[in-house]
């Protein structure tokens, strides 16, 4: 149990020599750990006080000091007795004691400040569009000085991103995939046994897959893993002037960040996507070599028969699409960093919330338009 | 109850290796009560490891270390919360929590240690903590991206001493500040450590410094502790690099404005 700070409050006639009056006598340590529970009852002291004497306190530090200057300052007492110590940092604080600044910043109260949000957001929504607009513009004109000067472009980054965003998520991706190509079999298997067509799960598993299924998952995979790490690789990098150092030393950081990792994003998606689609038909065959009683690979060879070839162009053209949805949020919010370590926190979920947003609603576009012009 | 030793800072036989490149190897210091003892070497030579080794953030291979009179190298976890409120650190850049004011930076260690203290006295400590560091009223309220190098350093300060803390450990205070700046911040930490009686650890490459604050100097190289004392005694000491350093164009320059500043406050006496 840690010793606290007491004090007695006497009314002494015996020093009236002294002006007469209460004294306030502290005793005990006076330091930061001791004040805090009787903090409140020095507030409650009456004034005015004549004295207040220091005789009986043990140790004292800044926070003792003041405690006792303020109570000084309250009630107009003279404070004696003081050891040297408590003397000089007494004085110490006597020095610092005009801030009337508030602790916290500053804060509306709730029912404006809510108002206020949704103003906020609304402005923010559309200026972020025109934003996001102004960045594709930018990359756009970065792409297209980098082809009149091809010697500049930056392999190495580009094959670097390419393993980071394509090759590393093979894992699981193929996972993923596999087993939603099961669960896109057995259930449809339940449904279709009910008409005595089972047999149609194989055009439900490869046509889902390849037109849709596979680059989908993909996108919001490769949403997660690498479009968040931009935001947070790029934004940190805004946080510690690393991206102003590159523009200081002439390497525009569009060039050498963002167009390596828009392009690397836009060439593995396709991949990605055929890739997942491949494992989801391969999981859907699986799944009906045991239950159905399809064997393995005639469930592929129908696959070749059930799914129109224009299926794998739908999923592939969507691929680079969502790609660049994906990476532009992620390097354009990384960027949008500029005060704090919270900010790298926020910027990476609106990237990561605005790339699967994007991506949803543009496929949704995607289902519509390829029907309409014939590719059902 | 916590008396403070006479000896704050114990470091025997310390031995720091990363991958296969040792940092240190029987290193050996002793820091006195009420002391500021400056530590230098070159760049690589391992200060700021020492420092992190003797706050508990790195852990060593081999050797002791024992701050206030306790153990940190086998220190258990609630050991370790008693003598983490009697020590503050500022850090190189500040270290300071980006998304709370200095105030509520200032808060952060008395939240945690003192709960039971109202808000009221919180705020109050708080403020005069941030004039205590020399920095402006209206700094109470600020974030840390709105302030500039030097008032970082002084608000990395102030959060440091929030505790009042016997050890106050400072890793290259003056590093980045403007020569005014710089010594100014001197005289702040000279001011505060003779108020408060701490006893100050402090890492430095600044020679004013060294000359103007610091009791004694603990000089880092080969691994070890090669030499520690005033100044004069280091100077009669023929290690080439303590002699490179001190003797060196930027150590005379040192030496003499120290000289100067000492004539012209006798001179004042007198």
């Amino acid at each position: 149990m840690r010793a606290l700070t007491d004090f007695t409050i006497a009314s002494d006639e015996a020093a009236s020599g002294d002006g007469g009056g209460a004294t306030l006598a502290f005793s005990g340590p006076m330091t930061v750990a001791s004040l805090g529970p009787i903090d409140a009852r020095i507030r409650d002291v009456p004034a005015p006080l004549a004295r207040i004497d220091m005789t009986g306190v043990t140790r004292i530090d800044t926070v003792g000091a003041w405690v006792a200057w303020r109570v000084a300052q309250r009630t107009g007492a003279r404070i004696v007795n003081c050891k040297p110590e408590a003397e000089r940092l007494i004085a110490a604080v006597s020095q610092a004691d005009d801030n009337r600044e508030p602790v916290a910043g500053e804060r509306l109260p709730l029912f404006s400040r809510v108002p206020a949000r949704v103003g906020e957001t609304i402005i923010g929504l559309g200026r972020g569009t025109l934003q996001v607009l102004g960045f594709l513009g930018l990359y756009v004109q970065a792409c297209w000085a980098l082809l009149r000067r091809p010697s500049t472009f930056r392999t190495k980054a580009l094959v670097h991103q390419m393993e980071l965003v394509g090759v590393n998520a093979l894992g699981i991706i193929a996972l993923m995939s596999f087993l939603v190509g099961i669960v896109i079999a057995q259930q449809g298997a339940v449904q279709l046994r009910q008409f005595g067509a089972e047999i149609y799960t194989v055009n439900l598993v490869g046509r889902l897959t390849l037109r849709e299924l596979g680059i989908l998952m993909t996108a919001i995979m490769v949403a997660g893993r690498s479009g968040s790490a931009f935001a947070a690789q790029l934004g940190t990098m805004k946080l510690t002037e690393e991206v102003d150092a590159m523009r200081t030393i002439g390497v525009s950081p569009m060039e050498a960040l963002v167009i390596p990792r828009i392009l690397a994003t836009m060439i593995m998606m396709p991949l990605l996507g055929i890739y997942s689609a491949f494992l989801g038909i391969v999981g859907g065959a699986f799944l009906s070599s045991l239950t159905l009683g399809i064997p393995f690979f005639t469930f592929l060879a129908r696959i070749q028969e059930v799914v129109p070839l224009h299926d794998v162009w739908v999923g592939l053209v969507k691929g680079p699409v969502f790609g660049l949805i994906v990476a532009v949020s992620g390097c354009y919010q990384g960027l949008q960093v500029r005060n704090n370590a919270e900010e790298v926190g926020t910027r990476t979920t609106a990237a990561v919330v605005m790339a699967i947003f994007m991506v949803i609603v543009l496929d949704a576009f995607f289902a519509v338009f390829f029907t309409e012009i014939g590719w059902g | 109850m916590r008396e403070c030793p006479d000896i704050p800072i114990r470091v025997r036989g310390l031995k720091n290796v990363f991958g296969d490149h040792v940092v240190h190897e029987g290193l050996d210091l002793e820091v006195r009560k009420g002391e500021i003892i400056g530590v230098v070497g070159g760049s690589g030579t391992g200060k700021s490891v020492l420092m992190r080794s003797i706050i508990g953030l790195q852990v060593p291979a081999e050797g002791e270390i024992e701050v206030l009179g306790s153990s940190i190298t086998d220190a258990r976890d609630d050991e370790d919360i008693d003598i983490r409120s009697r020590w503050g650190v500022l850090f190189q850049g500040g270290a300071l929590f980006s998304t709370l004011t200095v105030a509520e930076n200032v808060e952060v260690p008395l939240r945690e240690f003192y709960p039971e203290i109202e808000d009221e006295l919180r705020h109050e400590i708080a403020r005069y903590k941030v004039l205590l560091s020399g920095l402006p009223a209206n700094a109470t309220r600020k974030y840390p991206s709105e302030l500039s190098g030097g008032m970082k350093k002084r608000a990395g300060l102030a959060r440091a001493l929030a505790l009042d803390p016997e050890l106050l450990f400072l890793d290259e205070p003056t590093a980045g500040l403007d020569p005014i700046g710089a010594a100014a911040f001197d005289q702040l930490i000279l001011g505060l450590q003779q108020t408060l009686n701490l006893t100050v650890f402090l890492i430095t490459h600044d020679l004013d410094t060294l000359y103007e604050i610091c009791d004694r100097v603990a000089v880092l190289a080969d691994r070890k502790v090669i030499a520690c004392g005033t100044i004069p005694e280091l100077l009669a000491l023929d290690h080439p690099w303590i002699q490179e350093y001190f003797n060196g164009p930027r150590g005379r320059a040192a030496q003499s404005a120290k000289q100067r500043n000492g004539a012209a406050s006798e001179q004042q006496k007198g």
